[in-house]
């Protein structure tokens, strides 16, 4: 039994279907990569995963049961811990607050939880940044910050979205070693990623959508060499080539 | 660390001893209003300032509180010093519909139905005669004809009420509050029920400000719709000992207090006598001004910007 199984979800904005009869699983310790040009339904699918969104149709397992008539902070409680594109930092709280807040999720008190932040941020490499307030993070703190959060609250799954976005050369390098570090702690991964290099690296499968609608599904090399990918990225003309 | 806690035992001490000292009926009552205002706009700033919620009718809860003590003593006669405890609670229970209706939405619809609520209360409580007595008030006998003990009674309410907030705040509810008022679909995310804990920190605000009202009755002795109810005596007052000690502050609210109420008292004086008496009519505009001012100067409020008044402060002190 896959680890999460999203079947034939379907969302729609008025008439617009954001995501169109997907289906995927992702497996206990894999990284399934999803990903699709700008506007093709990454991010609305998360959404969905964590009920931060109404599901139109389609179903949502997680290990077995169907979660898509629970709340968002439930999801989280079950063990699924997302990060956001647009980060949402808790930005008059310090970095430590703000990933202590989340470890509230498993344990009930402040020695705790803080002793629980206190491990994440070292293992996100934020010990350094702690008691700066969340706003004052630059870019890639936020994004590390995004991760550490989500983290604390001990998900067996995590959806991570872009978080690589932004980054300069090495803070990359830093992020995938951080994403297989994760993945080494026993997490399964699903990542929404723009980023090539990033996400051929570091996926063990990859799924690809454009407008809503699956176009591929397999191993980087194959989803790489997939005409229907090719072309949703670079147009039609190459494809030909 | 060591110096604050210092600093709150002389503070203790002086506020324990100081109406011994100071025989003076018209200092120790407004002492009282004081300890009554720390009590309002600490459950205020609790809600508002560190949840996130902008409370525009806490006199909804401090006029139901009031109005509990009163009614239960004048229909059945329970005691309005155990009026003190059915008052927090009944206002609690008017918080729970209030957030049971408002939270589960977004947006400004909990300012909207607080704003609107203290009004529906004042008309409730204007018009049920039967019960309320309408516009003639509740009257009741004062237990004590000494200042003296309603102070003590003020002081452990305001410091139960301080303390109470400053161990939440240090809890998982603190962090989840502020969590809230950050970032409320972050919150959620990560595991937070953002409709749960609205509603606990309301619950928590509403009990402490109707405690605060049933005391008021039980201090006055007289309460009618148009005091307990204010919007602007209550509702905006509570705002403004927010701001102007400072939000999301443990004293800011505290030290508001005093302020404004030392600053409500000048005016209403008219200066303790010495400037004009149209003065005290300009009472609104002076509280407009102030406003601008703590907005413009210390957005913080007083605690929140400490620092930088301790700073502004003694520059100018400072020679060259
Ligand atoms: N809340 C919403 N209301 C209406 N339309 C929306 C909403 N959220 C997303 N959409 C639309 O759904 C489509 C998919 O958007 P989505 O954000 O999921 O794309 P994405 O694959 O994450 O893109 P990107 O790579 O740019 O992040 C877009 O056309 C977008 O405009
Ligand atoms: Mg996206």
């Amino acid at each position: 039994m896959a680890l999460l199984e999203v079947k034939n979800l379907t969302k729609a904005f008025g008439g617009l279907k954001a995501v169109n009869n997907v289906t995927f699983s992702v497996e206990k310790g894999e990284i399934l990569g999803l990903i699709g040009p700008n506007g093709s339904g990454k991010t609305t699918t998360f959404n969905c995963i964590n009920q931060f969104y109404s599901i139109t149709s389609g179903d949502i397992l997680f290990k077995g049961s169907s979660i898509k008539n629970l709340k968002t902070h439930q999801i989280c409680q079950r063990g699924i811990g997302r990060t956001f594109q647009v980060v949402k930092p808790l930005a008059r709280m310090t970095v430590l607050e703000n990933v202590t807040a989340s470890s509230f999720c498993r344990v009930n008190t402040i020695k705790e939880a803080q002793k629980e932040a206190i491990r994440i941020l070292e293992f996100c490499n934020l010990t350094k940044e702690k008691d700066k307030l969340a706003k004052s993070l630059p870019i890639g703190g936020r994004k590390r910050l995004e991760i550490a959060r989500a983290l604390a609250t001990k998900p067996e799954l995590i959806l991570l979205d872009e978080t690589a976005a932004g980054l300069n050369p090495s803070e990359l390098d830093e992020a995938i070693e951080l994403i297989k570090k994760i993945q080494n702690s026993g997490i399964t991964i699903l990542i929404v990623e723009h980023i090539m290099k990033v996400i051929m690296s570091i996926s063990d499968r990859i799924h690809a959508i454009n407008f809503g609608q699956t176009i591929a599904e397999g191993t980087p090399q194959e989803v790489a060499n997939n005409p229907a990918v090719i072309e949703a990225y670079l147009g039609e003309e190459y494809a030909q080539d | 660390m060591k110096k604050n806690n210092l600093t709150l035992i002389i503070l203790g001490i002086i506020l324990l001893i100081f109406p011994l000292v100071i025989r003076s009926d018209y200092y120790q009552h407004l002492i009282i209003i004081a300890f009554m205002w720390v009590v309002i706009g600490s459950s205020w700033n609790l809600l508002a300032g560190y949840t996130g919620q902008v409370s525009f009718g806490h006199a909804m809860f401090f006029g139901v509180g009031a109005y509990t003590a009163g009614i239960l003593f004048t229909k059945l006669g329970i005691s309005p010093w155990w009026g003190m405890m059915f008052g927090g609670i009944a206002s609690m229970m008017i918080g729970l519909f209030v957030g049971w209706v408002c939270f589960r939405l977004r947006g400004p619809y909990f300012a909207l139905a607080t704003l609107a609520g203290g009004e529906i209360f004042r008309l409730i409580a204007t018009n049920w005669e039967s019960l309320t007595d309408g516009m003639v008030g509740i009257l009741i006998m004062q237990t004590f004809r000494s200042k003296i003990p309603y102070y003590y009674v003020a002081l452990a309410l305001a410091a139960v009420c301080v303390y109470s907030i400053h161990i939440v705040m240090q809890s998982k509810w603190g962090y989840y509050f502020v969590s809230i008022r950050e970032d409320q679909d972050a919150a959620e995310s990560l595991g937070i029920n953002t409709t749960l804990y609205k509603n606990i920190s309301l619950l928590i605000s509403s009990f402490f400000t109707g405690m605060a009202g049933a005391f008021y009755m039980n201090y006055m002795a007289f309460i009618d719709p148009q005091v307990v109810f204010s919007l602007h005596y209550i509702s905006i007052m509570a705002i403004l000992v927010g701001i102007v000690g400072g939000v999301a502050t443990i004293m800011g609210p505290a030290v508001g207090a005093f302020v404004m109420v030392g600053v409500q008292e000048t005016f209403r004086s008219a200066f303790f006598g010495l400037a004009p008496k149209w003065i005290s009519e300009s009472h609104a505009l002076v509280f407009g001004l102030l406003v601008i001012f703590v907005i413009m100067f210390l957005a913080n409020g007083i605690v929140g910007d400490w620092s930088k008044i301790k700073r502004n402060v003694f520059k100018i002190k400072a020679p060259g």
